[in-house]
């Protein structure tokens, strides 16, 4: 059981927008603000898109596919998030950002309201420093894309409430998301092994010690893997990797979280990965050329 | 007259520690030898005419090929290949062949044993000559770090496991997989890792060190 009703996503880029689609679609009335109303009619088509080829594949019932749509509503006014039990931001990775409009948003919702980031790099405890609510804030970090992918990192911040996790970690479940508890560190779990890792791969690249398709064939094969990392990272691009590096560089200083030159000098090169036909490979279409 | 060396065993094979394919392949063979075992690389002494051969394989452990083969400024490269069917820890051994080669090794002996290991229904990844290869050298940073971030409390080794099952598909987490595989032959081999690059996520975390020191002490 949940004691949320009504669910606000702050940010309606790719991550606002499939949180607001796992809320809607799990029966919250979900509200998704946004400052762009270009960017809300996009999502809404795509999270329309969504489930209409859910629908064709058998997995939605039609008359749901209304359903869900219709509990689903996009806002530019920060007002209309007063009547939210919770309220997710997934606005841009920046703490001066997330703390300017988490702060807003503290005088417009009820005190009961918690407050969630979906920051996958900065600290749960120093966002909710600007939010007025420490104790009602808490870390749910998605994975990408979002409606497809049932994990999420839950992490307190150090005055966030027991109670006020235990709601959100209720509501996590009711959404059908499989909640993985974490300790307010950078990079939460996943980014913090991921990150590294791909960078190592990466650095084999660069030090010659084999070819990028040599070295996604021997992760998969060796360790059962389902994608090698370099196709992960033509599939993220490279220039979220650099940006993740920089974040989680920026606050651990491991060596590894460094950004390989070689990811600079790609992105110079307009080699993104499949976004722009060239990374690791060479895309053609959807094929995938040896590296 | 080729020699009638096609498969010398000294024992101890980590990539084949029983009866396979690939061993039968190269018994059959004339062009290629096949040195396998924890001393592989000194079988070399009992070929006395090594230029007659396509291909002459080399198991390797955590060293470099180069120490078999010998070197030579950069220009080195032969008939002479190394290769590991990598394995982790206890499990058996997995499906991958990492193809080690030198600078100017012979086009023609990777052919061979690329052949030799596909027929045998192995995959080869080919790369050059440092320690580690490719797969040692990305997974015991990321199994180092998995250890340490257990220690530290970031989540218990169910939820760290899980969350890259579930974030990454993986079927198994990191410390599952070295708690199946082998926690002390984990440190061995990043101990050797450490050895030759002087990296700290090389270093063998502390839960390594503890299960290699258990497993000198026989303590299981």
């Amino acid at each position: 059981m949940t004691d949320i009703r009504t669910v606000g996503v702050l940010g309606s880029g790719t991550m606002g927008a499939g949180i607001g689609l796992v809320a809607a679609r799990a029966g919250f009335k979900t509200i998704v603000y946004d400052l762009d109303p270009g960017i809300l009619d996009r999502a809404r088509r795509q999270s329309e898109g969504f489930l209409q080829k859910s629908v064709e594949r058998g997995r939605l019932a039609a008359a749901d596919l209304a359903r869900i749509m219709g509990g689903l509503v996009g806002t530019t006014r920060l007002d209309d998030l007063a009547s939210c039990d919770i309220v997710i931001e997934a606005v841009y990775e920046s703490l001066v950002v997330k703390r300017e409009v988490l702060g807003r948003l503290n005088t417009i919702c009820a005190p009961h309201a918690i407050f969630a980031s979906n920051t996958s790099t900065l600290s749960i405890t120093e966002i909710a420093a600007g939010s007025g609510r420490e104790d009602r804030f808490v870390g749910m970090h998605f994975c990408l894309p979002a409606p497809l992918m049932k994990l999420v990192e839950m992490s307190p911040g150090l005055k966030t409430s027991d109670d006020a996790f235990a709601v959100a970690w209720r509501f996590c479940e009711a959404m059908g998301q499989r909640p993985v508890k974490t300790q307010d560190r950078p990079g939460f779990i996943l980014n913090a092994f991921v990150v590294p890792f791909n960078n190592d791969a990466i650095r084999l690249v660069e030090a010659g010690v084999a070819a990028p398709a040599d070295i996604d064939r021997a992760i998969k094969r060796g360790l059962g893997y389902p994608m090698g990392p370099l196709e992960l990272l033509d599939l993220i691009g490279l220039d979220t990797q650099l940006l993740l590096c920089e974040a989680l560089y920026g606050v651990t200083h491991e060596p590894r979280a460094a950004c390989p030159p070689l990811v600079k000098r790609m992105i110079a090169a307009g080699h993104l990965g499949r976004k722009t036909g060239q990374g690791f490979y060479r895309y053609d279409r959807d094929a995938m050329f040896g590296g | 007259v080729k020699e009638k060396i096609m498969l010398i065993d000294s024992g101890g094979s980590r990539s084949f520690p029983g009866p396979h394919k690939a061993l039968d392949l190269a018994r059959d063979d004339p062009r290629i030898a096949l040195l396998i075992g924890d001393d592989a690389g000194a079988s070399l002494a009992s070929i006395a005419t090594p230029q007659n051969f396509a291909a002459i394989l080399i198991e390797l452990g955590t060293e470099c090929l180069g120490v078999h083969a010998g070197e030579s400024a950069g220009h080195e490269g032969s008939n002479m290949l190394g290769f590991s069917r990598f394995r982790l820890g206890d499990d058996p051994p997995s499906d991958l062949i990492e193809l080690v080669r030198q600078p100017r090794s012979s086009a023609f002996a990777l052919d061979a044993a690329g052949a030799l290991f596909a027929a045998a229904g192995l995959e080869v990844a080919i790369c050059n000559d440092f320690s580690g290869r490719i797969v040692d050298r990305l997974v015991r940073p990321y199994f180092n770090a998995a250890l340490q971030k257990l220690d530290e409390g970031l989540a218990s080794a169910e939820d760290l496991d899980l969350t890259v099952q579930l974030g990454l598909g993986y079927k198994l987490g990191p410390i599952a997989l070295l708690e199946r595989s082998g926690l002390a032959h984990h440190c061995d081999v990043s101990e050797a890792l450490f050895a030759a690059y002087g990296e700290a996520a090389y270093a063998p975390a502390r839960r390594a060190r503890v299960a290699k020191a258990r497993e000198t002490r026989g303590a299981g």
